[in-house]
This record gives structure tokens, C-alpha cells and sequence, in this order.
């Protein structure tokens, strides 16, 4: 949330690594390792569930199996299952951030660290936020204290194109491939607006305006367009029978271009931290002209000017709940702008973090921002807003078809609140990922702390 | 001439505050947070008169000229504390034409107070006045120094001037050693040698000489708060040994490890001002940072304070209070951290709900430390003020339905 940290977006999918085994024979690369903590069927019982489909359920059981969710309803029965007597309070979905730099800006924010914006052109969609995600950063421990399954971490926003962002399931590992969730797309992190003009400007270089900016974007478009068809070309010429004069004409990988490619194929997301209506509208017309998507505008602190039109053309907008003024296309903020975004048919309104403080309490923020739309007249229920922190944020990243849903099918990512989790008073008092108890705000054995706290201040009673 | 006239307009504004003055205001049926030994009244009623509370209890009965407002069981606070600020001294961050709160003179100078910088006419200051936000304590930041300045106390009733104390600030540890040489040590160095010419003069010729007679003069007084920004445990305790070596009325903020040395902050009797949502280790000074440390030093009986800092979101300092009683602070412990205890350090006329307080207060549509709570009527001197802000402007005119003109036409 900081003034000075920028932030652009990358993203990974499945179907980039098939996409680069197609168009230069190479592997995925940096798969997913992670696994599923092995875990006992759990059968919890009697609970408030907000299904993250809008639906709020009274005195309901969920059961958990084999990192599943395999029944939803009263009075579940699961002999074997261990049960947990959760009346009173409330259940929902893990909660799921797209806009996290844990681990790319951690913490303690030493020289060291300072890890997300590759600050020396504006055009670098060929680094990826994962090689600099330092899987030892203490906010994942405080983030899975507030409900946070999963979250997409993305480079700064310093550059117009800033790089893929990686989708993680919050657990603590050794490397970020063991925390990588399995089958999400890659993000591709771009930005709008005064961070790479004045980066660049600042040096003399382009962009030092927001004319620079759109033709920096322009200019990649057509070369990654060129590339493509270049690409398309040479596996025409191979699908025919090509002979080995064919096959030296292939393209010569560009690790820039690879990205930009895969987002014109659909296969890597837009994730674009872009403040103003008019830029947002602005960019929507500039994916028309390339034929891409954006999935999500973030930060959007004026989204509530164009909620309509942002609905219409289907992107999301990843807000904050009041944050605003921090340089002057932050300066039109109002509370009401997830609400109002979240009014007309067909909007995906999200709320986001940007900050290892405000991933904390992602349902604190979510509280703030329904009772200031309920304030102006409109409805907005519980089972309503906590979709701006589950299925949202599923559908932003891609992941909507595995988590972000209570769900009979989808991914035991399930948070147990100990009331009303839009309250300032809530706590996730348990937090399951995939079926696996990895928090417990009862038993400190089950709470993890990262290598880099073990052992700090020791002879001091925590 | 112009003098006069300006005079006069003056004088007419002064006559016109005063007779909106004039009306008694009588709130029934609160719940009245008095922040005093009476604690929390149910079902109680205030009557306000000459901007100050003549009569606190049950069934008072309106005069002739009373306007009554029924608080129908709501609560009522006093206007809460936003914080060490820069509210009022910053427009937009990024911008430095609208930034004044931070010098760049690379020299010791104690006596830039930023209070003459001060604007009452900020957007910031009415967007957070209507939720509740009445008052801040303007915080002060020079590069190269470890004394960043002074500040003081303001209420943000987008008219008035900071008054009261001047506050000095002095930042120590990691955040400050860039000021002194790269070591923490020499922090003291300087602080010794600074305050030694202010009661000695210090060498008059010498080229070490830190002070200006400016500088002397505006760390003449003890008596005025000293707030040292220091987040280690092992810091805070050389502070306070400084505090008590040079009498200096003392206050600790940042003190992220403040509850590693709760009991001798309480032998002390130093205040501390704290963030109660910090809980990550954002620096080797606050390894221990943690989620109860108001609790903490409250229970062991630590004045508390909180701050978020920041400026344009000071309205946050109510989700941070509600936090702290989240993890384990009393309820009331939590309010006066925003209330009263700030009023009594930084010496500033609220805090309190008791006969012959300002009225200044707030009446709250729930728990005024719940997030889904919003302020109803915000009240100062007795006068419900306006609940319109540049953003609620905003947001009104992109609520309404389009029309055929542009929105520029839309002025709710």
C-alpha cells in the first residue's frame, strides 16, 4: 500500500506451459510441487456458512475428505470423521488476495528484500515474481491468522509491463514451487498512470507521460503480434511435414515476447494497477485493438465512476475499501467504491490488499466497505460481500473451477470464524487448506512460524 | 483598509459563530462514553450550553431555546484523536507542492514548527471530521536530524489554528541513524550535546555547534512533551534513562517492543503511543512486535495511546482501537487510547465527556470501535456540523442516475 511501491502484474497458467512446449519444445517450466498436508475427514457441524455463491446457510455441517469438500448440508453423519462443533459460529471460503508482494516485499524490509520491481526498462514481462518470493517472510503466518488460503503475488508496478505474478496456496515451504497452486494461470502485472512515468521521467527516459505510457504499451502489443503469427507460421510449416530447412526457421525465443504472446492466446492473465476511470476506459479500448483480455483492474480508486462500463466489458475491479490520496490519481477515493462497483449485473467487485498489514484483516476491510454501500441505500448482505474475498478474486485468477466456493467437489480451503466475520471483533479461529488444519488460534502448536522468527528474542515471554 | 475589512468579515464570522453558539443543545437517550470515573452512562442525557456540557443525567429537561436531539439509546464519545499527524499539512502525498510537514535543510533546527503551516481548509480535514475524527497532533519530519521538529495539537473543525504545547519530536534507532553518522550511538551524542547547549549555550565559538539560539529557545521548556519515536526494547530504555536525566516530560511512540519493558515504562510514568495493528517484524528494532502490546501495557498500567499515522486515513484509527480489544484490551482502555489520555499528553481541551468539557462529541450509529459503524452527527461546541465531505460530493453525484448532461452538472 505504500506510495513508493510499484507494482506491476505477472501471471502463470497451465496452459502457458503448453503453450511453450508448443511454440519452442521446452518443459514447463517451474512446475507446481506442492502437496495436499495429508489430513482426517473432518465433519464440521452446526455453523453460519457463507458459500461464496451468495448463499448463506443456518445450522449446517461441511464435511471434509481427502482435501475435498464431499457434503454440504444439516445434519451430516461421518463416523470416522472428526467433528468439530462449530455453533455460533461462522464458515467461509479461504479467503484469497490477488494482490499480495509477500515474499517479493517482506518483512523486515531490508536492502536485501527489496525484490519486486525490476527497475531498469519499462517493458520486463520476462521476469516472474516467483524467482523472488522468499518463502521465509513472517507475513504468511500473520495472513493465514486472518483467513488467507491462497493469493497472487505479483512484481511492482514501477513499469509498464512489470512481469508474471504467481498464484500460492498460503503454506509455509522451502521453495515457492511447493506452495504454487496447482493448474492457476500466470498473472502478467501491468501498469497505468504516474508510477512508470515517473520512474522513467524522472531519468529522462520514456515514458515520462501517459502519451509515453500508451505507446509503450502499443509498441509491445504489435511486436508480441508479430511474434505470434511468426510463431503460428513455423508450426504451420512443421504440422505440414516441414524439412529440416523448415525447422532452422524457428523463431528465436524472446522471453518477453513469450509473455505477451501468451497473453494474446488467453493463456496468461492481465492484472493492471491502473487508478483513473479514464485510463481504466482507455485500456479497455487498447485490449480491443490487440485482442486480449483484461482480467482485473487494480486499485481503481475511481472505478465507481465507470462501474457500469466495467461490468459490461466483464473485468474485474480489485479495490480497497478507503485508502486514497497518496499521489493525485489516488485523490478521488470514496468508501462507497466496492460497493458501487459491485452494483450493476454482471460485475466482479474484489477486495485486495496491496499490504502485509491489510492482508491481515481482508474481512475487516470487506465489513467497511459493505456498511458504507448499506449506509447510501443499497442491500448488501454477508453472503454478498465476502464474494469480493472468495469467488471473485477465484474468477480474477483463474482458480474459480478449484477454490474460492464452499462447493461439494472443490478444494477444502475453509475458514471457521468465531462470529460474524465482518466484524472488527472476528477472528479465524481455524483455517483449513485442502482438508489440513494449518491454523489453529487455540493451539500454538499449530501455528506456523517462519525460519527467520525461530529463535528471535529469545529469554522474552511471546 | 484592507486590514479593516478583513476586520470586520472577521468580526462578523466571530458574531455569527456565537450566536449558533447561543442555542442551548440538549441529546437525550445516549449512551454516554464520559471517559471520566462515571464510565459509560445508559440512557442518559447532555445538555450543552456555551459550547461547553453545563449538565450530565437522567430526564433533563429542555429550556425555551433548546434544540433537543434524541440520541434514541446511541453513543455518544468525545471526538476521537486521529493520531500523530500530518493532516491539514499535506494535500497529496506524491506532490511536493502541497507537502509541508517535512524539511530539507540537513541541519539540527528543533524550532521548525510545523504548525505555521497548518490549513484548516484541507479536503482531508472535513473527510475525516464526519466520522468522527476531531482531533491530531501535527507530527514534524526533518532529513538529516534526528530532532524533526515540533508540532502541536489542532482540532479539525476546519476553522481553527494548532494551539496548546509545542511538541518536539525526536526519532532514535534505525530510523533515525542516517541522522547521526550511521550509529545509534551517537544518537546520544548529539541529544546530550544539544540539550547541554540549551541550559549552557554550549560553545559559542566552537564549530561543533549544534544549536541556533531559535533551536535553545524551543527546547527551553520540559514541561512540553518530548515524543521520542524508538521501536526496540533495549532503545526505549535508554530513552527513558535520557527522559529522566534531562526531566523531560517524556513520551514514547513507535514502541513496537514497548511490552518487553511495560514495567519500567509504568516506573517511568512515560505515555507511549503506539499502532496497535503492527505485528510484523518490519525492522530488526521491532522484532517483537505484536498484536497485544496495548494490552499488555495497559495492564500493567502504561498510558496508551494509538496512531496509524498518515494523514488522508486517520479516520482508521477506530478499526486500530477496535483491534486492540480485538486481542485482549479492555474496551475502555481502548476508547480513552483515542480520547482521553491523548487530550491530557498533548494538553488539548477534550477527551472527556464531564460538566464543563468542550462539547465536542460524536453520536455513533453502533460500537464507534466497530468497522460497520459510521458517525451520525458530528458536534463541536455544541453545533451539529456539516456531514458533507469533498468525497461524500463524490460519491453523491456518481450515485445519481446518469443524466443527458455530464456529471460536471451534477453538484449534490
Amino acid at each position: 500500500m505504500s506510495v513508493i511501491k510499484l507494482k506491476p502484474v505477472l501471471m502463470l497458467t497451465v496452459l502457458t506451459a503448453v503453450f511453450i512446449a508448443q511454440t519452442s519444445n521446452a518443459k514447463e517450466a517451474f512446475p507446481s510441487t506442492y502437496k495436499a498436508i495429508p489430513s482426517a475427514d473432518i465433519l464440521i457441524q452446526n455453523a453460519t456458512i457463507l458459500t461464496g455463491t451468495g448463499a448463506r446457510l443456518a445450522d449446517t455441517d461441511i464435511l471434509l475428505k481427502d482435501g475435498k469438500i464431499v457434503a454440504i448440508g444439516q445434519n451430516l453423519s461421518a463416523e470416522k470423521a472428526t467433528k468439530i462443533d462449530a455453533n455460533g459460529r461462522w464458515i467461509t471460503p479461504g479467503l484469497i488476495d490477488v494482490h499480495s508482494h509477500l515474499g517479493v516485499y517482506a518483512s523486515p524490509g531490508l536492502t536485501a528484500h527489496s525484490d519486486g520491481n525490476e527497475m531498469i526498462a519499462p517493458s520486463t514481462p520476462n521476469v516472474w515474481a516467483e524467482h523472488a518470493i522468499w518463502p521465509q517472510d513472517p507475513g504468511f503466518s500473520r495472513a493465514l491468522a486472518g483467513g488467507v488460503t491462497s493469493m497472487q503475488i505479483l512484481p511492482g508496478s514501477a513499469n509498464l509491463f512489470g512481469g508474471r505474478g504467481v498464484t500460492v496456496k498460503n503454506v509455509y515451504a522451502n521453495s515457492y514451487q511447493a506452495m504454487k497452486f496447482p493448474d492457476a494461470p500466470h498473472g502478467l502485472k501491468m501498469a497505468c498512470g504516474e508510477n512508470p512515468k515517473r520512474v522513467y521521467g524522472s531519468n529522462k527516459q520514456a515514458p515520462m507521460t501517459r502519451m509515453g505510457n500508451v505507446a509503450g504499451y502499443r509498441q509491445n502489443w504489435a511486436q508480441a503480434q508479430e511474434y505470434m503469427q511468426s510463431l503460428d507460421e513455423y508450426s504451420a510449416l512443421i504440422e505440414k511435414g516441414g524439412d529440416e530447412a523448415d525447422k532452422a526457421k524457428r523463431p528465436k525465443r524472446d522471453l518477453k515476447l513469450e509473455t505477451l504472446v501468451g497473453v494474446l492466446r488467453g493463456e496468461i492473465k492481465v492484472h493492471m494497477h491502473c487508478y483513473r476511470a479514464d485510463e481504466m476506459l482507455t485500456i479497455l479500448d487498447l485490449a480491443k485493438e490487440f485482442d486480449y483480455k483484461i482480467s482485473t483492474f487494480h486499485h481503481g480508486v475511481e472505478a465507481y465512476k465507470i462501474a457500469d462500463e466495467l461490468a459490461e466489458a466483464g473485468v474485474c475491479g480489485a479495490l480497497w475499501a478507503d485508502w486514497w490520496g497518496f499521489k493525485a490519481e489516488a485523490y478521488d477515493g470514496v468508501q462507497e467504491n466496492i460497493a458501487m462497483l459491485d452494483r450493476p449485473e454482471g460485475s466482479c467487485a474484489i477486495l485486495h490488499s496491496d499490504s502485509s498489514e491489510g492482508i491481515q484483516r481482508l474481512n475487516q476491510e470487506a465489513a467497511k466497505a459493505m456498511s458504507r454501500g448499506n449506509r447510501v441505500g443499497m442491500k448488501i448482505a454477508p453472503e454478498r460481500a465476502i464474494q469480493w474475498l472468495t469467488s471473485n478474486p477465484a474468477k480474477s485468477l483463474g482458480i474459480e473451477d478449484q477454490t474460492g466456493t464452499l462447493v461439494i467437489g472443490k478444494m477444502a480451503d475453509v475458514v471457521i470464524w468465531n462470529q460474524n466475520p465482518f466484524s472488527v471483533y472476528a477472528h479465524a479461529e481455524q483455517v483449513f487448506i485442502d482438508g489440513a488444519l494449518v491454523y489453529d488460534r487455540d493451539n500454538p502448536a499449530l501455528q506456523p512460524v517462519s525460519d527467520f522468527e525461530l529463535g528471535q528474542l529469545l529469554g522474552e515471554k511471546k | 483598509m484592507r486590514n479593516f475589512l478583513i476586520s470586520l468579515i472577521f468580526l462578523t464570522l466571530l458574531g455569527a459563530s456565537a450566536m449558533l453558539q447561543a442555542q442551548d443543545l440538549l441529546i437525550k437517550n445516549a449512551r454516554i462514553h464520559t471517559l471520566s470515573s462515571a464510565g459509560i452512562l445508559e440512557t442518559s442525557d447532555l445538555l450543552i450550553r456555551n459550547g461547553k456540557l453545563s449538565k450530565i443525567g437522567k430526564q433533563l429537561q429542555a429550556g425555551n431555546n433548546t434544540q433537543t436531539i434524541d440520541a434514541k439509546g446511541r453513543n455518544v464519545t468525545p471526538g476521537l484523536f486521529g493520531g500523530l499527524s500530518t493532516i491539514g499539512l499535506n494535500e497529496i502525498s506524491l506532490e511536493d507542492s502541497t507537502v509541508d510537514q517535512s524539511l530539507d535543510f540537513k541541519q539540527m533546527r528543533p524550532e521548525f514548527n510545523v504548525k505555521y503551516a497548518y490549513n484548516p481548509a484541507s479536503s482531508l480535514i472535513a473527510i475525516n471530521r464526519i466520522e468522527g475524527i476531531l482531533y491530531a497532533v501535527l507530527k514534524p519530519s526533518i532529513t538529516g536530524s534526528i530532532f524533526e521538529g515540533q508540532g502541536a495539537a489542532v482540532v479539525l473543525d476546519g476553522r481553527s489554528f494548532p494551539q496548546g504545547a509545542n511538541a518536539s519530536f525526536i526519532s532514535l534507532g534505525s530510523a533515525g541513524k542516517g541522522d547521526s553518522g550511521g550509529s545509534r550511538a551517537a544518537q546520544y551524542m548529539l541529544l546530550e550535546q544539544a540539550f547541554s547547549e540549551v541550559t549552557s549555550g554550549g560553545d559559542q565559538n566552537g564549530p561543533f555547534r549544534l544549536l541556533t539560539q531559535a533551536g535553545r529557545l524551543a527546547l527551553k521548556s520540559r514541561n512540553n512533551p518530548y515524543v521520542f519515536n524508538v521501536n526496540r526494547a533495549a532503545d526505549i530504555l535508554r530513552a527513558l534513562d535520557f527522559i529522566k536525566a534531562n526531566s523531560l516530560n517524556g513520551v514514547i511512540s513507535g514502541a513496537a517492543e514497548a511490552w518487553m519493558v511495560a514495567a519500567q515504562l509504568k516506573a517511568a510514568g512515560v505515555p507511549v503511543i503506539i499502532d496497535p495493528l503492527a505485528n510484523l517484524p518490519g525492522s530488526f528494532d521491532s522484532l517483537g512486535s505484536r498484536l497485544e502490546n496495548a494490552t499488555i501495557l495497559n495492564a500493567a498500567g502504561v498510558a496508551v495511546i494509538f496512531s496509524t499515522g498518515g494523514a488522508h486515513n486517520i479516520r482508521k484509527i477506530r478499526q486500530a482501537a477496535g483491534n486492540a480489544v480485538a486481542n485482549g484490551m479492555p474496551y475502555a482502555a481502548a476508547m480513552a487510547a483515542i480520547t482521553a489520555v491523548p487530550a491530557q499528553v498533548f494538553s488539548y481541551a477534550g477527551g472527556k465527556l464531564e460538566v464543563g468539557a468542550v462539547a465536542n462529541l460524536v453520536i455513533w450509529d453502533g460500537d464507534p470501535l466497530e468497522v460497520t459503524s459510521a458517525a451520525d452527527a458530528v458536534i463541536i461546541k455544541g453545533v451539529s456540523t456539516s456531514m458533507v465531505s469533498r468525497q461524500s460530493l463524490l460519491r453523491d453525484r456518481y450515485l445519481a442516475p446518469k443524466g443527458n448532461m455530464p456529471r460536471a452538472y451534477q453538484k449534490p
